[in-house]
Order: structure tokens, then C-alpha cells, then sequence
């Protein structure tokens, strides 16, 4: 479904992020990619949703290669993908409930689809009586959850989570693991980007380890080992 | 299509009330611009009529011999008239030029009775010659100096007041361009000025359009808003602008008429009135639009 293929990305001679980085990823997978700050991570994740591009190799998404797509094919690339970050990245000047459905709108969908599948995933991620909240009214694990429901509203094939647990205490970062493998439960590729050591030994699944921008162990199910 | 139409137009609506503050200090500031783009045009309006009616006060008069007979000074007429320079020829007889004499003499008893005591005519029938450009009496003035009925002319008094009518175009000429400049370079400083608020406004947007890249926005569901927002600002603009000016306008019109009766711009206004509000709109809507489009056009490459 998802295939990084020789990936290397070289901000310059002192700053390499990836090298030669290659994997797969399945079909209704849920992948964590470990690694210390600056292993390679984020830069992984944005790669494939084309926010960077890569200095070498391929990307290939549903066997379309990333990288040959023109600009204005990739909102359509960016919409069969949910992205969360770690820093939420909601719009402020839009509710909860219009950021969710910003979403649904970029991709042209109708008024009642809108209304029937926001309001539903809003109540999935606990947050209906707060729809009408600006982001500033909402505490950072209801943002996380507001950015979660963006992400999975319109039904992606895959969801990708940048660290998005990091900016959370204890019981919001497992609320949001908890609604990750819920997501993933009910069909959807999730591909979850961490440092935490305590989630990905407790999840169980397939652990990818990236160490200085090269995939050091890629194991299923695997637990956290950083040399 | 129309879906899209109606989102973008609704978001840009929404953003421009939720951005209160942000929203009132462009609108202030595109206020401030047509404003000064308005001045500086009626300024200029002001400004070419008054070097207009100076224009129409420099004329050339060519006197003619006392026993000069009509048909010939009607002669000369017609061929000025015939010229492309010529604007207008006026032909006073020598009873006219008496009667015009003893009008703009009538309280003064010792020359009126001197008059009435001569039997002659003493006053010499003349053309009053007006310009299309008071640059062109030189050409004129040389064409009734090579005409047939040179021998009957006394006296062409341009050739008298020539140094102070070319010192007057000098001033006319210079004003004109350099009010051309100074008009066109404030108005180029205006533009930058709510050019720049725009762009540093939706500098402020920048994360934000990141974020409705990465979640799938095209260019033009991102654009589209800011340009809603410009126009909203533009037209606000152009509202408050016109009240403005209208109103000092309606306070300084009629203080201006009383030095320069010639220029009324409380009537200027009212009969410009639609043209003026489609200048500003026009003008607020383009600025807001341009930059916009300029300003967002360097965040959507994500």
C-alpha cells in the first residue's frame, strides 16, 4: 500500500535525515516508527504527504509514485491521507466542529454528508458538547481529539500521527492511542511516529526503528530497543 | 463548482468578521489610501482648471489702423480662424471698443465728457485672438506678421507682453508635470502602504495555510477566502472613503468658490458622484484583490 523505496534526504553535508531508507507498509497495518529526536521520523511522514520532498528514491502510494505527482494532483493525495501533529496544527479562527468538517469541504462534499459524518466523529472522539469551541477554549488532549476527527472524518485510507501524543499528560496520550487502534480496528492503515517507549512496548505491533536516518530493525511485533 | 463558490465566499465572510481587529485596521488603513488616491484626483481637477482659466486669460489682440476696412480685418479674421491653433477670434469694431471704453469708465465724468467732445473715433478696432495652447501665439503672431493685411495692423500686443506670457506657460508647464509627479508618487506610496498592511495581515495566516494544504485544500479553496476578505475591505474602504471626502468637500467647496469662482467641486462632486463611488470601489477592490492574491500566492507553495 505504502512503499518508501531508497529514501534519502540530505539537507546538506551535516544534516542528512534519511539514508537509504526502505519498507512497506500493509494494507490495515498499524506501524509505530521509533527513534530519537532527529532520527528521521517526521521527515519520514512528511515525505509522504508530500510536504518535503526527498533528495533521493521513491515513495509510492496505492502504486502511484509521490514524487512524479504535479502539484495540482496533490490535494487529491493529501485527502486519501489524515494527518495529526504533534503541535494539533488546527485552524484558530474555525470551531471544532468547522475544523472537522474543513476537511469534508476541501473535497467538495455535500452540506448533509457534512452535518451527519462531523457531528458523528466529533461524538466518536467524546467532543460533541464542545463543537462550537474555538481551539483556544480547548484543553491540548481535546485538541489532539479535534485534530484526530479531522484527520479520520473523510474516511482515509491511512491515517499518519507525528508524535501526537507529545505535547499530552498520561491519560490524554492514552486516550489518543485508544482512539488510534480504534481507528485502526475498524479498517484504517495507521502510521504512528514516536519516542515513547512505554505505547510502543504496551501496543504489541509492528515496530519500525530508525537510528541516524537508516532503519536500524523492523520487527512485528516488536518493542522498543534503541541502541 | 457552485458548492465550492459558496463555501469560499461564505469562509471569506466569516474570517473577516472573526479577525475583528485585524479586519478594522486594513479596512482603516484602505480607507486612508482612497482617500489619498481621491484627493490627490480631485486635487488635479482643481489644480488644471486653475491652470486652465490662467491659459484663457492670456490672449493676443491685434489692432488694426484707423482707416482699416472691416472687410480686411474680417479677412485676417477668417484665416485665423482657419488656423489649427486658433481657438477663437474676436472681432471688436471701434463703436464696440468705445462703448466698452466708456463702460468700464462710467464713474469717471472728465474722461467720458473728453470723449463726448471728440468727433473721431480715437479707439482702433481690434481681433482678439484666444489659443488653443498659449504655447501657439509665437506661431500666430508670426502668421499675421507675413499676412497681406500686415500694413493695416498698428500694433500685435503679444509682441509686447512675450516675456511675461512665455514666464506664465513656463509656470503653467511646470506645474502641471510636477503635479502629474507629486500626484502619482503619493499615490504609488499609498498603494505600498496598504499593500504591505494586506501582506502583513495575512502573514499572520501563514501556519494556517500550511495546515489547509496538508489537509488537502486546493490552491484555490485556500486563496479564495483572503480574496473575499480583500474585496470586503476594498469596498468598506471605499464606503468610508467617499464619506470622507464628500464631507470635507462640503465644508471647503464653498470656501474655495470665494477666491475661485470659476471652480465649484461641491457641484464637481455631485455631478461625479457615481463615477467618483465607481473609482474607489473599483480602486478598493482591485488593491484588496491584488494584494491578496500577491501576499498568499508565497504561502501555497506546500
Amino acid at each position: 500500500m505504502i512503499r518508501f523505496e531508497n529514501i534519502s534526504k540530505i539537507y546538506n553535508s551535516h544534516s542528512v535525515a534519511l539514508k537509504d531508507v526502505t519498507f512497506e507498509v500493509n494494507p490495515h497495518e498499524f506501524v509505530s516508527l521509533v527513534g530519537r529526536s532527529g532520527a528521521g521520523k517526521s521527515t519520514l511522514l512528511k515525505l509522504l504527504i508530500a510536504e518535503e520532498k526527498p533528495t533521493s528514491g521513491k515513495i509510492f502510494f496505492n502504486r502511484q509514485n509521490v514524487l512524479k505527482m504535479p502539484n495540482r494532483e496533490l490535494p487529491f493525495l493529501r485527502r486519501q491521507i489524515g494527518a495529526v501533529f504533534q503541535d494539533f496544527k488546527l485552524l484558530p479562527n474555525k470551531t471544532a466542529y468547522e475544523n472537522v468538517a474543513f476537511a469534508m469541504e476541501v473535497a467538495g462534499k455535500s452540506e448533509r454528508e457534512i452535518k451527519n459524518d462531523v457531528s458523528r466523529v466529533l461524538d466518536l472522539v467524546g467532543l460533541k458538547d464542545k463543537m462550537n469551541n474555538f481551539p483556544r477554549e480547548l484543553s491540548g488532549g481535546e485538541k489532539q481529539r479535534v485534530a484526530i476527527a479531522r484527520a479520520m472524518v473523510h474516511r482515509p485510507s491511512v491515517i499518519v500521527a507525528d508524535e501526537p501524543t507529545g505535547n499530552l499528560d498520561p491519560i490524554n496520550t492514552w486516550d489518543i492511542i485508544r482512539l488510534l487502534l480504534k481507528i485502526n480496528e475498524l479498517g484504517t492503515t495507521v502510521i504512528l511516529a514516536t519516542h515513547d517507549k512505554e505505547i510502543i512496548n504496551a501496543l504489541e505491533r509492528r515496530v519500525v526503528s530508525l537510528e541516524n536516518g537508516t532503519v536500524a530493525r523492523d520487527e512485528n511485533p516488536g518493542r522498543y530497543i534503541l541502541s | 463548482m457552485f458548492i465550492t463558490l459558496n463555501r469560499i465566499t461564505k469562509s471569506g465572510f466569516i474570517n473577516f468578521w472573526r479577525n475583528g481587529w485585524l479586519s478594522t485596521a486594513t479596512v482603516l488603513i484602505m480607507t486612508i489610501t482612497l482617500a489619498a488616491w481621491t484627493s490627490i484626483f480631485l486635487l488635479n481637477v482643481v489644480l488644471t482648471s486653475v491652470l486652465d482659466m490662467l491659459a484663457e486669460k492670456v490672449d493676443v489682440s491685434v489692432y488694426f489702423n484707423l482707416d482699416t476696412k472691416e472687410s480686411n480685418i474680417l479677412s485676417l479674421k477668417s484665416k485665423l480662424e482657419g488656423l489649427n491653433e486658433v481657438a477663437s477670434v474676436e472681432y471688436v469694431s471701434a463703436e464696440q471698443a468705445l462703448e466698452i471704453f466708456k463702460k468700464s469708465h462710467a464713474g469717471d465724468e472728465v474722461l467720458i465728457k473728453s470723449v463726448q467732445e471728440l468727433t473721431d473715433n480715437p479707439l482702433e478696432a481690434s481681433l482678439n485672438i484666444l489659443a488653443k495652447d498659449s504655447s501657439n501665439y509665437g506661431v500666430i503672431a508670426d502668421f499675421i506678421d507675413q499676412s497681406a493685411e500686415k500694413n493695416t495692423i498698428s500694433k500685435i500686443n503679444y509682441t509686447e507682453n512675450k516675456v511675461v506670457i512665455d514666464r506664465l506657460n513656463n509656470i503653467i508647464r511646470i506645474l502641471r508635470q510636477s503635479g502629474a509627479v507629486a500626484g502619482l508618487a503619493l499615490a504609488f506610496i499609498a498603494f505600498l502602504v496598504a499593500f504591505n498592511t494586506v501582506r502583513l495581515a495575512i502573514y499572520s495566516s501563514r501556519e494556517e495555510i500550511t495546515v489547509m494544504k496538508l489537509v488537502g485544500a486546493s490552491n484555490w479553496f485556500v486563496r479564495g477566502p483572503f480574496i473575499v476578505e480583500g474585496i470586503l475591505h476594498g469596498l468598506i474602504g471605499a464606503l468610508f472613503s467617499l464619506a470622507i471626502v464628500v464631507s470635507i468637500v462640503a465644508f471647503l467647496g464653498p470656501k474655495l468658490l470665494n477666491f475661485l469662482p470659476e471652480i465649484n467641486m461641491v457641484n464637481y462632486i455631485g455631478d461625479n458622484f457615481w463615477f467618483l463611488l465607481l473609482f474607489q470601489a473599483l480602486g478598493g477592490i482591485i488593491l484588496g484583490v491584488f494584494s491578496s492574491w500577491v501576499a498568499v500566492r508565497k504561502y501555497l507553495n506546500v
